[in-house]
């Protein structure tokens, strides 16, 4: 046994502290298809244990990774180099919760959907919410500031995030923010969120919890065009309604998910909107109506509007199901994640489907399209050979076709490894300067999950090797 | 927006400040003062964003939303960028969100005379570290906004504001998404946004009045307090406080608060990587020096 580890284990015990085979090889890699090296893997359940941890990496010159519950679909949370992993799955209380002023502080290692199950009596949730929102963290939420289908009107994390308790990468602990709505100085809990575990780890977090909206309607309507649906939208945007979810499924995405769940989708359209508005009664009504107005100005087919909550689940589960249902087609899929503006989406789904074609693979959309958040997935059959290669080129195209088109790199799954090397398709090397500045006043010497968002990476010791199938 | 002319004035060597419209502070005395660009660049009311100088002034801006039924939630007077730069929200914050949230994209002027960008241009974006996070409400002190990309909102169809004698602890939670609940420890001001109907329905419901918004706010000092010690705020002078915000509007200074040595340590090594020699906004200070 090294060092390390026997230094390690003498503050978490043998059992919190990792080094088995199996486990050190689920602790290489995310929810991406990426996988690195790790060789020794820690389950802290306190903030002192975390901060011992990190203090130990620090002695023996070895990068760490915060880890939450491994979901992420960037490679965040994959370890280069051996990196010691500081999982927080095990740090999962809900530590208080101010019911009146609609707050809580919770423990990082908590999954998202828990959080708002715990409120729910209260008549409060936690707004974002990832279509993984059942087994990731919100220490993982907050690293990657997540998005969901209601982050449209509601926000991404980053607006429900008040305050975060953190080990920085030299070991202090302190808080960033916090309850009072304007604490001294920089905004410094606000630069922690979405900092994809490189400017330390979060051991507490206090977030913003909403109420639940006294009413809600849910509508399916399809459209013969994808450029109809994405007017509508764009419609409905300009006309004042912000609704709480606009979400796109394409045909072939509409046609595999009716063929796992039967729900009753239009598999004959191009594009179907799943529109949810929320609120008190009289404003719903009035925003259904105009929201069918705008659809009808833009040749809508047919509206359904859920009748009671058993049909707005089902039409929420053909959502949420597209993921599952892809398996029926290909084995494998790559999901991708950028952001354009909504008016460019007729324009760069056009693109997309063309660079598909032209690489010789199938593409599914299923989408933010309220956001402008297009998620292409992209399946194929890993076991046919090239195929790999040939998602990688298209999916790089995707991403510069909907930069070049006034769009961003991610819109909620970061950059992690997966987009390191694109970063300068949207920034200038100045601008790169200033991200690793603040990367620098954070964490000096670069040990804190090295590697990733930056392109050129300042590591920890200088190591940087790039692992097995990592796409950069 | 070409910035260069404002990089140039800005320079690379001697002190230098920036100034907006004088509602917010000022600029340092007695150093070499520069203005930020000026203009309303597009508004895409589709997209719920708007493109701006940071020298504009929040009125006109305003005024370019507002043919689209759209505002930005900064609180009113002074320009884009001194009220960015101040980072501080208008008593409509419950509703409308903090103004950190309003910056999407900024193109900065640092320390080096080198135009930054930061962020990008569409409503939602995880491409990197968040500087525009920290950009917002650093006064200056990190780089100068020369131009802004903003996240709009559509302006409501109906808005009022109503008074109570009620206890605002018990009336906020049961009060569906108000813009405002304010309260000086006697009476509480409630501003209601929505349908119509909504608006009257929940007025009635709740036993609020008609009425209008307190007439002038105390002045002395902008105190931030977790929302659930604003009940303490009795008997300590006059005050208006933002129920379920915590921001209270009273007549003495705040009271200074400690901020951690590891915050202000963070702070002096911002400050050291984005300004070594410190020459933007010289002697403005967020946080009290190590
Ligand atoms: C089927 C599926 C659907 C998904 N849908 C969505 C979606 O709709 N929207 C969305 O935004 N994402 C989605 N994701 C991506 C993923 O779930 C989110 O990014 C999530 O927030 C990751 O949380 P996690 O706990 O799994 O984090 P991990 O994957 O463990 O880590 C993610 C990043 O956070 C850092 N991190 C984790 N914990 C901490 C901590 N305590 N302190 C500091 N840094 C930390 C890691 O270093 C890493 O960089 C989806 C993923 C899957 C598999
Ligand atoms: C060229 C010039 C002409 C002037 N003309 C007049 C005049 O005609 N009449 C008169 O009475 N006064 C005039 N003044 C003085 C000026 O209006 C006052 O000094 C006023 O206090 C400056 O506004 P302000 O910085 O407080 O803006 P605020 O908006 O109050 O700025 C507040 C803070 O934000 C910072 N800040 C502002 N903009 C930015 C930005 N874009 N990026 C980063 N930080 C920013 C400031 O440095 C300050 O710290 C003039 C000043 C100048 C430089």
């Amino acid at each position: 046994m090294n060092a390390l580890v026997a230094d390690l284990r003498a503050v978490l015990g043998e059992r919190r502290v990792k080094t088995g085979p199996s486990e050190l090889s689920l602790y290489r890699k995310d929810s991406s298809n990426m996988a690195g090296s790790t060789s020794v893997v820690c389950l802290p359940e306190t903030t002192a244990e975390v901060q011992a941890c990190v203090r130990i990496a620090n002695r023996h010159g070895v990068p760490f990774v915060p880890r939450g519950s491994g979901t992420g679909l960037s490679g965040g949370a994959v370890p280069l180099d051996d990196a010691v992993v500081i999982a927080t799955s095990k740090m999962d209380a809900i530590t208080s919760i101010d019911a009146v002023n609609r707050t809580a502080w919770v423990q990082p290692g908590v999954l998202n959907l828990d959080l708002s199950k715990r409120t729910a009596h209260l008549g409060l949730h936690f707004a974002p919410d990832p279509s993984s929102q059942q087994t990731c963290s919100i220490g993982g939420n907050v690293a990657n500031n997540s998005g969901g289908p209601h982050c449209l009107a509601d926000g991404v994390t980053a607006s429900h995030i008040l305050g975060v308790e953190v080990v920085l990468p030299d070991g202090t602990v302190t808080v960033l923010g916090g309850e009072d709505p304007e604490p001294d100085g920089l905004d410094l809990r606000g630069v922690f969120v979405g900092s994809e575990g490189m400017l330390g780890i979060t051991t507490s977090v206090c977030v913003k919890l909403t109420q639940d909206p006294p009413g809600v309607k849910t509508m399916l309507m399809d459209f013969a065009t994808v450029e109809d649906g994405a007017a509508t939208v764009s419609g409905i945007i300009a006309a004042g309604i912000v609704p709480a979810a606009v979400e796109m499924m394409d045909q072939l995405c509409l046609g595999a998910v009716e063929a796992y769940i039967h729900a009753g989708l239009p598999v004959d359209a191009a594009a179907a909107l799943l529109v949810e508005v929320v609120g008190l009664p009289e404003g719903l009504d009035a925003e259904v109506e105009r929201i069918m107005e705008i659809a009808r100005e833009h040749r809508v087919g047919s509206v359904r509007v859920a009748r009671d909550e058993a049909e707005r689940a089902l039409l929420w589960k053909g959502r949420k199901s597209a993921f599952g249902a892809i398996a029926r087609i290909k084995p494998n899929y790559y999901l991708h994640d950028t952001v354009v503006p909504r008016a460019k989406l007729p324009e760069v789904l056009t693109k997309i489907y063309e660079i598909a074609a032209r690489h010789e693979l199938d593409v599914l959309n299923v989408f933010h399209a309220g956001d402008g958040n297009l998620h292409p997935l992209l399946v194929y059959d890993a076991r046919e050979p090239g195929t790999a290669e040939r998602v990688h080129l298209a999916g790089e195209e995707i991403v510069r076709a909907s930069v070049d088109a006034g769009g961003v790199l991610s819109g909620e799954h970061g950059i992690g490894l997966e987009k390191r090397d694109y970063m300068p398709m949207m920034f200038s090397d100045i601008d790169l300067d200033a991200q690793q500045a603040l990367r620098r006043a954070f964490d000096p010497h670069g040990c804190s999950n090295p590697g990733k968002v930056l392109p050129s990476p300042a590591a920890c010791g200088d190591i940087h090797s790039v692992p097995e199938g990592a796409w950069i | 927006m070409d910035l260069s002319e404002f990089a140039n004035d800005i320079g690379d060597e001697r002190p230098v400040s920036i100034a907006g419209m004088g509602t917010r502070g000022g600029p340092v005395d007695g150093v070499h003062t520069v203005m930020a660009p000026s203009g309303v660049e597009w508004v895409q009311p589709d997209e719920m964003t708007v493109r701006c100088g940071a020298g504009t002034p929040l009125d006109e801006l305003d005024a370019a939303l507002a043919v689209h039924g759209q505002s930005v939630a900064i609180p009113p007077s002074g320009t884009v960028g001194g009220a960015l730069a101040v980072g501080q929200s208008g008593i409509r914050r419950l509703g409308y969100g903090p103004v950190r949230d309003v910056l999407l994209q900024a193109q900065y002027v640092d320390a080096r005379a080198r135009v930054v960008k930061a962020g990008g241009p569409t409503v939602k974006n995880v491409s990197g570290f968040d500087l525009c996070r920290l950009l917002v409400g650093s006064r200056g002190t990190l780089g100068f906004l020369g131009d802004v990309i903003l996240r709009t909102r559509p302006r409501a169809g109906f808005e009022q504001w109503f008074t109570t004698d009620a206890d605002p602890f018990e009336l906020f939670p049961k009060l569906y998404r108000p813009t405002s609940v304010l309260w000086d420890g006697h009476q509480t001001w409630v501003l209601l946004e929505g349908h119509e109907r909504d608006v009257t329905g929940q007025a009635t419901r709740h036993g609020l009045h008609a009425g209008e918004p307190p007439a002038a706010l105390p002045s002395g000092g902008r105190w931030s307090l977790p929302p659930s010690e604003l009940h303490e705020l009795v008997g300590s002078g006059s005050f208006v406080a933002e129920i379920g915000v915590g921001i209270v509007h009273h007549e003495h200074p705040a009271p200074v608060k400690p901020v951690d040595a590891a915050v202000v340590e963070l702070h002096r090594r911002l400050k050291h990587e984005f300004d070594p020699t410190g020459r933007l906004n010289p002697g403005v200070e967020l946080v009290p020096s190590a």
